[in-house]
């Protein structure tokens, strides 16, 4: 029998009834008595200098309070980089300046340049029209390797080329890869790109900035992921304003996926004009313009050769990449590249030797950052198209040759910098093999072709880092923050809990499975216990959510400050029973002690906490109320077998996705619903990314060629099958209480391989073998191409 | 300015409206019906859907003053007269149909909508319906599971899991 509460059970999620009935509370939602709108004025050309901007027309249009420019900003900070990375040489990468709002200089399309405050959005709107610009459009830098070319136009004059940094992995291991490939038995290569991608959240992102002229205090309500981070980077480094002045709040927020980690410039414009306007100020993104500010996600060319020796063996892994930053450094760009991609180059094989150069080039394009799975996507692209064209080369089952290369014993040391906690790769292939039936692959394989399709079948193996991070591991790689997680758990004297958690939940469920949690834990009923996330101003200090860190950082939190909680109210049931705190239990809500038949109800215990007539005093406080901070181990590994079958039309080169199957390791299963949703999404972005998404730049001028739904075709209902999903073969996590290891993103991460892989085979049997690799996104016109060019 | 007198969830309501004012910017900001998104500005993604004489229609694609007269449903307007979800709303909770819950409201409209015309849709009909609306959190898997369950279909056995 599946469990009907507690870890392990599929409760229905309480969030939706509020979602399903229009009563969420989404920022846009959200309007401030007296509120004025800000509409920003942006770059229609990609490079250019300002020579003038003349606002004297606009400024008396009707309803217009104030147009503010790159000038009002000058008394402030930039947009802060969370992350340092040092190059192979030892040096700092280059971190440019990155205005509020552009001065000097427009850097990209969209990059704001004015914002106009007005009554009404219509008038903010209108009166932007009326701004005159003189801008000299200067030619634009989009392909990374022309922007690293001698002479290349600059996009930071001050920087002297549009190199970021040359950072290289192991550098110490550069010349036994080098040696390892000049020996191997065989070496495959593949030049490859990483398409550039949006990550898409449905709700656009909005903020609103308030000042309460009685109290100096600011309020930014605005769509974030982690409230916490903005308030810090956004107070501290752009604004001034000290922490205490300063709540953030990120209420229902609809979607993330990497998008809304970061402090963007219209957080810190809004909470800068309430303060200077005594107003409260909204702005609402339109798509258009979340194509042009929001941060996309990938774009890397790279090139990979894999070493195997006589038997198979893989001996190497050598890549160099470009790696678009775009015209800034958005807040966590440097290491999206560096360590949270190089360091899974070792995928699930015991490959003894990696060396990836990763040169990070500046272009006049939108900043790059994390999008879901950042940087393990990219990795296992690379990892896994490179040993299904090995096998092909070699002429050996895709299957065999990963399992021949499998890391089978745990903890286990990678060449790249991480240990691998646990897991079962071989188990997770073997529930692969039998749920997606190859067994019955040739047979629907004759049925296709019969209608005149290929069919292909794709595999994929993948291991990703979670659960980010261990504080002093990460300051040591460059990050410029801790990475823990907070909770604080209050009980009250009639006997709920509140957790007030630094996690942020933007679709994954936290008000219900942290609640699960706490009942295993204390036998509470599920409706006993209350979640509150993202108010800076009733939750402790947190880093938030993003890299699959909720359940396992922000979890591991709540569990550690809940068992600070238990430990109390034992010592007080102790104190009731007379009894020896030792002796203590608490079951099914009650405590009792051992070997006897005395107990107390839990909601006794929390009235004596806070009616503490009967009470030790003198040992204890009085109430129920504990934080616990909890910064990881290690980071956690889940990993995954993927198979996907195509059908591609071969007069027209249409790929359709006939079945999806998976085997994860997640470790430990929360709730197995919500699980197998986060697969589901996670596998539409990748399979999205791989058939369909492409953000596109014209390579000369630099206008972004698809800025909206019309031009960026965002995967839609008929564009995926039902997905076969399983995650019940986890090798729970060693280091964390719940034996977690995150689930959010293993669908993006494991999908874009397989699918190709897929493709590739179909278009093989159709007798197109010159056809190795097609890049993505498969468009009809470009599988079509690939076989018939 | 113009007056327009509408009923919105079986209530009659009267408003000055702009000329270019859009329903769903009537719904939202002059009703205060949020539970209308905005996810797009080129009427692809849904979120905005509601009914306007019991067709499904995108907010952001008609003018506020064209709908003087009509009989407008939105999500808030969904429910049961006890307040309990209604069937399609509660398949959406049963399965999972939903995560960040922004586009919901644009299907649940639209689900509502099909299951008029068609009470029993197949896969393939469902996920052909919902072309105009935009899902990125759950990869549809659920929304359809979700859909089949309110017509009455066995969900889980269709979707092959």
């Amino acid at each position: 029998m599946p469990k009907d509460h507690g870890i392990g059970a599929s409760t229905k999620r309480r969030e939706d009834v509020r979602f399903l009935t229009g009563t969420g509370n989404y920022t846009d939602d959200i309007n401030v008595y007296g509120q004025a709108y800000v509409h920003f004025l942006r770059s229609d050309v990609a490079h250019g200098t300002i020579n003038g901007i003349d606002t004297a027309a606009a400024e008396a249009m009707p309803g217009v309070l104030h147009i503010f420019t790159g000038k009002d900003f000058e008394a402030v900070g930039g947009i802060p980089c969370g992350w340092q990375v040092t190059d192979r040489f030892g040096q700092p990468m280059k971190e440019p300046k990155h205005p509020v709002l552009a001065h000097g200089k427009v850097r990209h399309v969209g990059d704001p340049i004015c914002a106009v405050v007005a009554e009404t959005l219509e008038q903010a709107r209108d009166a932007a029209e009326a701004i005159e610009l003189d801008i000299d459009e200067l030619p634009a830098v989009v392909n990374m390797a022309k922007a690293l070319e001698d002479g290349a136009t600059l996009v930071h004059d001050d920087l002297g080329d549009n190199l970021c940094y040359d950072w290289g992995f192991v550098e110490e291991n550069k010349e036994a890869v080098d040696e390892a490939i000049k020996n191997a038995a065989h070496v495959t290569t593949l030049e490859l790109v990483n398409n550039r991608v949006v990550p898409n959240p449905m709700e656009p992102r909005v903020a609103i900035g308030d000042f309460n002229a009685a109290s100096g205090d600011s309020t930014l309500y605005t769509t974030s992921q982690n409230p916490h981070v903005i308030r810090l980077l956004m107070g501290a480094f752009v604004l001034g304003i000290p922490e205490h002045k300063l709540r953030v709040v990120a209420p229902d927020v609809g979607g993330g996926f990497g998008s809304k980690i970061y402090h963007y410039a219209e957080e810190a414009l809004c909470t800068f004009a309430a303060k200077a306007l005594k107003r409260p100020v909204k702005w609402t993104s339109t798509r258009s313009e979340a194509f042009m500010s929001d941060a996309h996600g990938r774009d890397h060319v790279t090139t990979i050769e894999l070493a195997l020796d006589a038997d198979h063996k893989f001996t190497a892994v050598r890549t160099s990449t470009l790696a678009n930053m775009g015209a800034y450094l958005s807040t966590f760009a440097p290491s999206v590249p560096t360590w949270l991609h190089g360091t899974l180059m070792a995928g699930n094989y015991t490959t003894p030797l990696v060396y990836c150069n990763v040169r990070a080039v500046f272009t006049n394009t939108v900043p790059v950052d994390a999008y879901r799975g950042a940087g393990r996507p990219e990795a296992t692209y690379q990892l896994e198209r490179v040993i299904d064209k090995a096998a092909r080369e070699l002429g050996v089952d895709p299957i065999e040759i990963r399992r021949k290369n499998f890391v089978t014993e745990f903890p286990y040391q990678t060449p790249v910098a991480v240990e691998y906690d646990s897991g079962d790769f071989h188990r997770l292939m073997d529930k692969l093999e039998a749920a997606a039936d190859f067994g019955g692959f040739a047979a629907r394989r004759a049925e296709s072709e019969k209608k005149g399709m290929l069919r292909g079948l794709g595999i994929n193996c993948f291991i990703e880092a979670c659960g980010i991070a261990p504080s002093n591991l990460v300051g040591q790689l460059g990050a410029r923050a801790g990475l823990y997680e907070s909770a604080t758990v209050r009980v009250n004297a009639t006997g709920g809990l509140v957790v007030m958690t630094g996690s942020h939940s933007h679709g994954q469920g936290h008000e219900t499975v942290f609640p699960q949690v706490i009942s295993e834990m204390t036998g509470l009923e599920e409706h006993m216990v209350e979640i509150e996330h993202g108010d800076t101003a009733n939750t402790p200090m947190g880093m938030g959510t993003y890299g699959s860190r909720s359940i396992a950082v922000g979890g591991s939190a709540m569990v550690r400050a809940t068992e600070k909680i238990i430990n109390k109210m034992k010592k007080i049931a102790a104190h009731l029973m007379e009894a020896a705190e030792g002796d203590i239990e608490l079951k099914d809500g009650s405590f009792s002690v051992a070997g006897t038949d005395k107990s107390v109800a839990w909601g006794d215990v929390c009235l004596a906490a806070y009616v503490p007539h009967n009470y030790p005093l003198e040992d204890i406080e009085p109430g129920l109320e504990e934080t616990a901070f909890y910064d990881p181990a290690n980071f956690t590994y889940p990993a995954g077998a993927y198979a996907c079958e195509v059908e591609v039309d071969p007069e027209t080169g249409k790929v359709r996705i006939d079945r999806f199957t998976t085997a994860d390791d997640f470790g430990n299963v929360m709730n197995p619903m919500i699980v197998d949703g986060q697969v589901h999404g996670g596998l539409a972005q990748g399979i999205g990314q791989a058939l369909l998404e492409n953000s596109t730049y014209d390579p000369e001028t630099g206008q972004l060629l698809s800025a909206s739904y019309m031009d960026y075709a965002m995967p839609r209902a008929d564009d995926v099958p039902f997905f076969k999903v399983d995650h019940t073969n986890g090798t729970p996590c060693t280091h964390n209480p719940l034996g977690v290891k995150g689930c959010g993103e293993a669908g993006a991460i494991g999908s874009t391989p397989t699918v190709v892989n897929a493709v590739v085979d179909a278009v093989q049997s159709g007798g197109h073998k010159h056809v190795t690799h097609i890049d993505m996104p498969l468009t009809p016109g470009r599988v079509w191409a690939a076989m018939n060019g | 300015m113009t007056e327009v007198t509408m009923t919105v969830n079986g209530k009659s309501v009267s408003r000055p409206v702009r000329g270019n004012e859009l329903l769903v910017e009537f719904l939202r900001e002059q009703l205060r019906l949020t539970g209308t998104h905005v996810g797009c500005d080129t009427s692809q993604c849904g979120a905005c859907c509601v009914h306007v004489n019991g067709e499904l229609v995108k907010a952001c694609t008609m003018f506020a003053a064209e709908a003087d007269g009509a009989e407008v449903a939105t999500i808030e307007g969904m429910a049961n007269a006890d307040g309990s979800l209604n069937v399609i709303q509660q398949a959406f909770q049963d399965h999972h149909g939903l995560q960040c819950g922004f586009c919901t409201p644009g299907m649940v409209m639209a689900a509502a909508a099909l299951l008029k015309d068609n009470p029993t849709p197949t896969e393939a009909e469902i996920r052909h319906y919902l072309q105009g609306n935009i899902c990125r959190c759950t990869g549809y898997h659920n929304i359809i599971k979700a859909i089949m369950a309110a017509s009455g279909q066995d969900a889980g056995k269709i979707a092959a899991e």
